[in-house]
């Protein structure tokens, strides 16, 4: 039906006398649009040099000239050396043997070079070296290449040069000394022999001069200990392969504790053989990576562990400090200590509790079990620092008793929890100045920042243990104007030498030449065993006894991502999913169930896939940490909090960078066991965390896992059975089925990857070197959270419901009828209190009869006789129909061009970070699926090197950066048609299962059974 | 750059339309004149044999002295006249020893020279040396009064009567035919309507393309063809989007590949040395270049070619000079560089991964195989399309070459039994497989 409505334009049209109705009635507008202004004068128009057919004219030529243009092709200019240098011929890499030393990481590592730029980080493998470079180690070479870094130093935030910087540190230092006034060097722990030397004649020539160093992350209580036994300011080493029994009270001895470096003789007594593995028990309050690998793990508070270790002592000594009962886990405790001195020789104890006390008692335990493990003749040289001296310059800064501070490789005013008080200090000196790669919280405060360089840049000596004599040399000329805080002492000795040749002079070389040395990066030497002098054991035990909880515990630790902060620039680390939680670009506290429970945290996931979180408020003593994300974390001992140091900076960072909290405010007087309240605050977080679900669900036959003594008892049916598969409705195994003809692969090379999950310590080490192999895209926080990750290489970690996996599968097939088997399998997605945990190293499996290439429209993934699952990327359309039809779940999909793309500002984005790419591996567009290639760079490199040198290919050539990155030796890789290699010994071993092997993929990566130490 | 075209030919017969007439008198003349220049035999003065002279020069002298140019050692023209025989024996054999002797002239020598000491040459007999003097002795060759005679304006009539010419007369008359025949045909039309002849007038059928219309069977078989051809070369100009075969940029400087791997043998890989290493062929870097062109600053007058003259190939060597900062004077570098940008002629995808080492040292693949006949080219061009289709049918047409070679023993054992054969092409060994070429 029609409508009889009237519109009316206006109130104007209800008036029938108005003029404007009648107007509007005949013309479109009220008033005349004025055109005449500018077309009615004639004159003006036809004297106008540009008339409108002119411009159009120019329209049309011009577009015609740019779309002619645009249709030659580019011209590139190709622009080579004047003067070739010897040693580089373009297109082939180089290798140094250098160390880092960054006061946090050491370690003996080879630098692959590419015209002559670093691009990736290598273990130096040499025998006696100290190898074993972890995942912040790979990463540093990214680090270099940080736009942000520090250019030109600054004389009060202004660009300065270094005359005027050593004039002005010189003039400074003659003013102290004249005036008899205090000047403090205060320095990481560079553990270089030739910078004490440098620091020693400064202190000659200016005697007011005071050395402190000072760690970011403190042993101080450690070195105190051992200092007060052995008379050396040191850590004990220890060679975890020579013990059977392993305790370790609070001690992440695969992750940083000490400076960490112990995966790899870990892994060796880990792997059964003969029918023998070590045993490995934790006590500890975080859930640790340490804890995780553990046989046993018993949750304690900090006050219980304290009780603990007396235990021991008790046990293993036969004293009898009395203690208090520990409730649940006593009886594991003293089982442990039987155990622990059953082994005799054969155990060893490690202890990470930030106590002088404690770490005494466990200088007594090892050396009443005279431990074969517990080395101080090779003692670790790495941490040095002391946290009274650090207090006491704080507290003589505040007083203004300090005229000069020079400060390098420190950043005090963010990782000091009296920073406020120690900025305030600062502004008292005559002069501060702070050494520094970046323009960080520090340089930002002092009244000099000295620009310097990386240490891929630098000159340098470093004594990792007392055994080892590490050289570090540049690999690329400084990219700035920078100088070595070495230098600068040197000039200020006025000595003229350059640091290289006083360095060469100076070097102990133990017969080595110095080309020798420098090649092979080091000079090991052998250093006696140092005696234990006599100490008062009993009164540190009869004091950790009296040790008592008051509220809740708070557990400071590092995460094998960040570590102390000072790489917290590095979109690589940040992006690196932390091992345990899963979690990327955060830290968060991490709390038990139970007490969350109490306090109403939570987590939850949201429709998105990704995981939200409450906040909570951390008070320590007078200092509260506002807004800390919260993680519930399966095996936190209740009663206390883990939270993670290195988040939280600001200064120098790209925005995108700038995530989590500083822990360090709460690291009063340098101690990480504090005693915290913790309560809840309003909002949500959101995390960007990659796995949400937490257990196997009894799914037995992904982590196939058993107990050592089914293990040496059973036949390997048992404990690794063959999966049976329906075929005309008999059972048969699932190996002797198959859709496809079998491609013949016996000829030529077959490569095989071997992943034993009981040596992965879950280090992460890998994930970061497929990072720089294969310029894997860096995708940012909110990418992350919508599971669109890039990582090529990813460690799964699985809780289990029961105290065990085998717990789950029992429970799982125990389950009978509908609702009790839904009621088991929803009770089963929660881990449980103290969960077992494996971690799983998941990549392409490069499948012999893969789902991925039959589904693919366009033939771009296809299959190689090598083994070698390849992905033709200029061919791919991005139809995802590969990624859908991957059980693995393993290939990864460009949802955005993620290089020169300023919405993805990390490393692509600017031309400094990409020279860390490598030329050897395309960089991958927008809408391009993408996967582990098995390296395909590396084993195409090593055929053709074997083929222009005309020889058969030897054990061991064949790597992935994945493998040759393995310190633990996790991941072998391999020809398996080379009968006499390790890989093909490990694929016939018994322990060796394929990932879902029933559904007939045939996998070329494969995994060996798990196996945990029940005696 | 742009693409040099075959505008080059058009031009080069317009220029000689033009210039057949006008300048044909010149290049007679010329020639004359090369006929006339005097051959330089001319008896040496000092009693030697020029010839054999010549020869021991080039063997011993000639990587340091140059006869009218100074190099790393004095300019050795007329020497003999300079100084007494008998010194320059004593010099030659051993000049250090003359010097060390105190010899106030060997000394001087020495000191103007700045202090570059000569080698000795005891093996060289007096006779060996007298005829070395007599070559040094030689009158400057008249001949060289030829460079100075104007190349460039010769260049497009240069040969003489060449087939242009006659080409462009026969046009040329061909033309004046056709417009004779216009116009006698008018005159005759115009004396047929003066006499009131009356052409007999055709009878009008239905034009052909009418009637090419009317029949639709024609009509859509021609259709169907149209769209076919047009298909055809839609298809063909799509494929060669992207693929520079034929390729010819101009470059910073005019480097001839003839000159030095064709006139002069030189081996590919003496500076392209990276090729046997690396997936990389390099551009040579400058100092390869100066390893003989510090010595060789002017090319010899029979490089110079009718397109081309000796004063431009000197004035590439001069380019090089600069970029590298070799001050010519002084026989040192100044420090004062200007790297070469050369424009980039074999330009393979990011996405395709090619080693040369692979294809140069294991398979000893000839560099021409790819490259084509570089020694024959004066600008170097892109030879072969480098399509992936060019790639892969190398590959199977291709024997691997596992001779002597450890590698290939046990893996072309096997794999020959396999496919029954006793060659195995490189497809066979895998050489076709994706990611092979792309990761």
């Amino acid at each position: 039906m029609a409508s009889n409505k009237k519109y009316w334009k206006s109130v104007e049209e209800l008036d029938e006398n108005s003029s404007i109705v009648e107007t509007l009635r005949s013309n479109e507008f009220v008033e005349q649009i004025p055109v005449d202004e500018f077309l009615g004068d004639k004159e003006n128009l036809s004297s106008s040099s540009t008339s409108r057919r002119d411009f159009l004219k120019y329209v049309g030529f011009s577009t015609a000239a740019a779309s002619l243009a645009a249709c030659e092709g580019p011209v590139v200019k190709s622009i080579p050396y004047v003067l070739q240098p010897e040693q580089i011929i373009p297109g082939v890499a180089d290798y140094y043997a250098t160390t880092i030393a960054d006061g946090f990481d050491f370690a003996n590592i080879l630098i692959k070079t590419r015209e002559g730029r670093p691009i990736k980080v290598e273990n130096n493998n040499l025998e006696g070296a100290r190898s074993g470079a972890n995942a912040r180690v790979h990463a540093s070479v990214l680090s270099l290449y940080d736009s942000l870094r520090l250019k030109k130093s600054k004389i009060d935030q202004k660009d300065s040069d270094w005359n005027a910087v050593n004039a002005k540190i010189k003039s400074s230092l003659e003013d102290a000394k004249a005036k008899g006034e205090s000047v403090v060097v205060l320095t990481n722990t560079s553990a270089s022999p030739s910078t004490d030397t440098l620091l020693a004649n400064l202190i000659t020539k200016y005697p007011n001069v005071k050395h402190v160093v000072y760690d970011a992350v403190s042993e101080s209580n450690a070195l105190d200990a051992f200092q007060a036994v052995y008379g050396v300011r040191a850590l004990a080493n220890y060679d975890f392969s020579k013990a059977d029994v392993i305790v370790s009270v609070g001690a992440d001895f695969l992750g940083d504790w000490q400076g960490g470096g112990f995966d790899s003789s870990y892994a060796k007594g880990r792997i059964p053989k003969n029918g023998k593995m070590s045993k490995h028990i934790q006590i500890e309050a975080n859930m640790s990576l340490a804890g995780a690998k553990a046989d046993k793990r018993i949750p304690l508070t900090i006050a219980n562990q304290k009780q603990a270790l007396v235990k021991l002592y008790n046990v293993v000594s036969g004293a009898s400090v009395g203690t208090s009962k520990i409730d649940k886990y006593e009886a594991d405790v003293l089982k442990a200590a039987q155990q622990l001195k059953a082994a005799g020789s054969k155990g060893v104890l490690v202890c990470g509790l930030d106590d002088v006390d404690a770490q005494m008692l466990t200088l007594a335990i090892n050396n009443q079990l005279n431990s074969e493990a517990f080395n101080t003749s090779n003692a670790i040289l790495t941490r040095k620092g002391n946290a009274k001296e650090v207090n006491q310059l704080v507290s003589d800064l505040k007083a203004g008793k300090v005229h000069t501070l020079l400060m390098s490789g420190v950043n005090p005013v963010y990782t000091l929890s009296n920073s406020k008080e120690f900025v305030e200090g600062l502004k008292k000196t005559k002069l501060s100045v702070a050494f520094s790669m970046k323009e960080d919280e520090t340089a930002k405060v002092a009244s000099i920042a000295a620009a310097t360089p990386h240490y891929l840049e630098s000159w340098g000596d470093v004594a990792i243990t007392r055994g080892n004599y590490s050289i570090q040399q540049p690999t690329i000329n400084p990219l700035f104007d920078t100088k070595q805080f070495q230098e600068v002492l040197l000039s200020l000795t006025d000595n003229a030498t350059s640091y290289h040749d006083y360095l060469k002079s100076n070097a102990p070389l133990n017969g080595k030449t110095w080309n020798k040395a420098v090649h092979d990066g080091f000079v090991a030497s052998e250093a006696s065993a140092l005696t234990a002098t006599s100490a008062d054991y009993a009164a540190s035990a009869s004091k950790l006894a009296s040790a008592k909880s008051s509220g809740m515990d708070l557990v400071l630790y590092t995460k094998v991502g960040l570590g102390d902060g000072q790489q917290a620039n590095n979109p690589w680390l940040q992006e690196f999913p932390d091992p345990i939680t899963r979690v990327s670009w955060d830290n968060y506290v991490t709390v038990s169930k139970k007490d969350a429970e109490k306090l109403e945290l939570e987590n939850w996931n949201v429709a998105n896939g990704g995981l939200n979180g409450s906040y909570a408020d951390i008070k320590v003593g007078n200092t509260t940490l506002k807004n800390v994300p919260v993680i519930i974390q399966p095996g936190q001992a209740v009663g206390t909090v883990g939270l993670a140091f290195g988040y939280g900076k600001k200064e120098s960072m790209k925005s995108e960078m700038q995530v989590g909290v500083n822990a360090y405010e709460l690291y009063a007087n340098l101690n990480s066991n504090l005693s915290a309240s913790i309560s809840k605050a309003s909002g949500e977080h959101e995390f960007a965390c990659v796995q949400l679900q937490k257990t196997l669900m009894g799914r037995g036959d992904i982590i196939k896992e058993t107990t050592l003594s089914t293990f040496v008892k059973e036949n390997s049916e048992v404990w690794n059975p063959t999966p049976m598969v329906s075929l005309d409705h008999k059972e048969v195994p699932a190996t002797s089925v198959d859709l496809w003809e079998s491609f013949d692969r016996s000829t030529g090379h077959h490569f095989n990857l071997s992943i034993d999950l009981n040596a992965c310590t879950g280090c992460g080490a890998c994930v970061i070197a497929c990072h720089a192999e294969n310029n894997v895209p860096v995708v940012g926080k909110s990418e992350v959270r919508r599971s669109r990750d890039m990582h090529w290489l990813r460690i799964d970690r699985y809780y289990s419901h029961e105290e065990t996996f085998a717990g789950d599968v029992e429970l799982k097939e125990n389950a009978h009828g509908l609702t009790s088997v839904i009621g088991t399998l929803k009770d089963m997605e929660d881990p449980s209190e103290n969960p077992q945990i494996a971690f799983q190293p998941i990549m392409c499996q490069h499948c012999n009869h893969a789902p991925c290439e039959t589904v693919c429209p366009v033939a771009a993934t296809s299959h190689s006789r090598q083994g070698q699952n390849h992905m033709a990327y200029n061919r791919c359309v991005g139809t995802r129909y590969c990624a859908n039809n991957c059980p693995y779940k393993v290939r990864r999909f460009n949802w955005f061009l993620y290089n020169k793309n300023s919405e993805f500002d990390y490393h692509m984005n600017d031309d400094l970070g990409r020279m860390v790419l490598n030329p050897d591996v395309n960089v991958r567009s927008r809408g391009v699926m993408e996967k582990c290639s098995m390296c395909i760079q590396m084993t195409q490199k090593t055929i053709l090197d074997a083929k222009r040198d005309g020889r058969q290919i030897k054990d061991g050539e064949f790597q992935t950066a994945c493998s040759s990155a393995c310190s633990s030796g996790a991941m072998v890789f391999g020809d398996v048609n080379d009968k006499e290699s390790q890989i093909a010994e490990l694929a016939e071993d018994k322990r060796m299962y394929h990932l879902l092997e029933h559904i007939g993929t045939k996998p070329n990566v494969f995994y060996h059974v798990k196996v945990t130490n029940d005696k | 750059m742009k693409k040099v075209g075959n505008h080059k030919s058009f031009s080069r017969i317009f220029f000689s339309l033009a210039l057949t007439l006008s300048l044909s008198l010149v290049s007679y003349s010329q020639d004359a004149a090369m006929a006339d220049a005097p051959v330089a035999d001319a008896a040496p003065a000092t009693g030697g044999d020029a010839a054999k002279g010549k020869e021991l020069f080039n063997a011993n002298c000639a990587a340091c002295h140059k006869l009218d140019a100074k190099a790393t050692g004095p300019a050795l023209r007329n020497v003999a006249e300079k100084y007494e025989k008998e010194w320059l024996y004593k010099w030659i054999h051993n000049s250090a020893d003359l010097i060390k002797s105190g010899d106030a002239l060997a000394v001087k020598v020495y000191e103007e020279n700045g202090k570059v000491a000569m080698s000795a040459f005891p093996q060289l007999s007096t006779a060996d040396i007298d005829n070395i003097l007599a070559y040094t002795s030689e009158p400057l060759p008249v001949a060289a009064v030829a460079a100075a005679v104007p190349g460039t304006e010769a260049q497009g009539g240069g040969s003489g009567i060449s087939n242009n010419i006659i080409l462009g007369a026969l046009a040329l008359v061909l033309m004046m035919l056709v417009v004779m025949l216009f116009l006698v045909g008018n005159v005759l039309n115009k004396i047929a309507k003066a006499n009131g002849i009356e052409a007999p007038v055709k009878e009008k059928s239905l034009p052909l393309w009418k009637a090419f219309a009317k029949n639709q069977f024609l009509m859509v078989v021609t259709a169907i063809l149209f769209l076919l051809v047009s298909a055809y070369f839609a298809y063909g100009y799509l494929m060669q989007i992207g693929v520079d075969q034929g390729y010819e940029p101009i470059q910073p400087i005019h480097y001839s590949h003839r000159i030095h791997a064709g006139d002069n043998g030189i081996d590919c890989k003496y500076c392209h040395s990276a090729a046997r290493v690396s997936k990389h062929s390099n551009i040579p870097s400058l100092n390869v270049c100066m390893n003989c062109h510090k010595n060789i600053a002017e090319v010899a007058e029979t490089t110079a070619t009718e397109e081309y003259s000796k004063a431009f190939y000197d004035e590439q060597i001069d380019k090089l000079y600069t970029a590298v900062g070799w001050d010519e004077s002084t026989q040192s570098y100044t420090g004062k560089t200007s790297p070469v940008k050369w424009v980039r002629i074999h330009n393979l995808p990011d996405f395709v991964y090619f080693n040369h080492s692979q294809h140069v040292s294991v398979a000893g693949v000839e560099c021409q195989t790819c490259h084509g006949p570089v020694q024959e080219y004066e600008i170097q061009k892109q030879f072969a399309p480098l399509t992936m289709g060019w790639c892969i049918n190398c590959h199977r047409e291709t024997n691997v070459k596992v001779e002597d070679n450890e590698y290939y023993t046990k893996i072309h054992e096997e794999l020959s039994k396999k496919y029954g054969v006793k060659q195995l092409t490189a497809a066979q060994m895998g050489g076709l497989e994706c990611g092979k070429c792309h990761y």
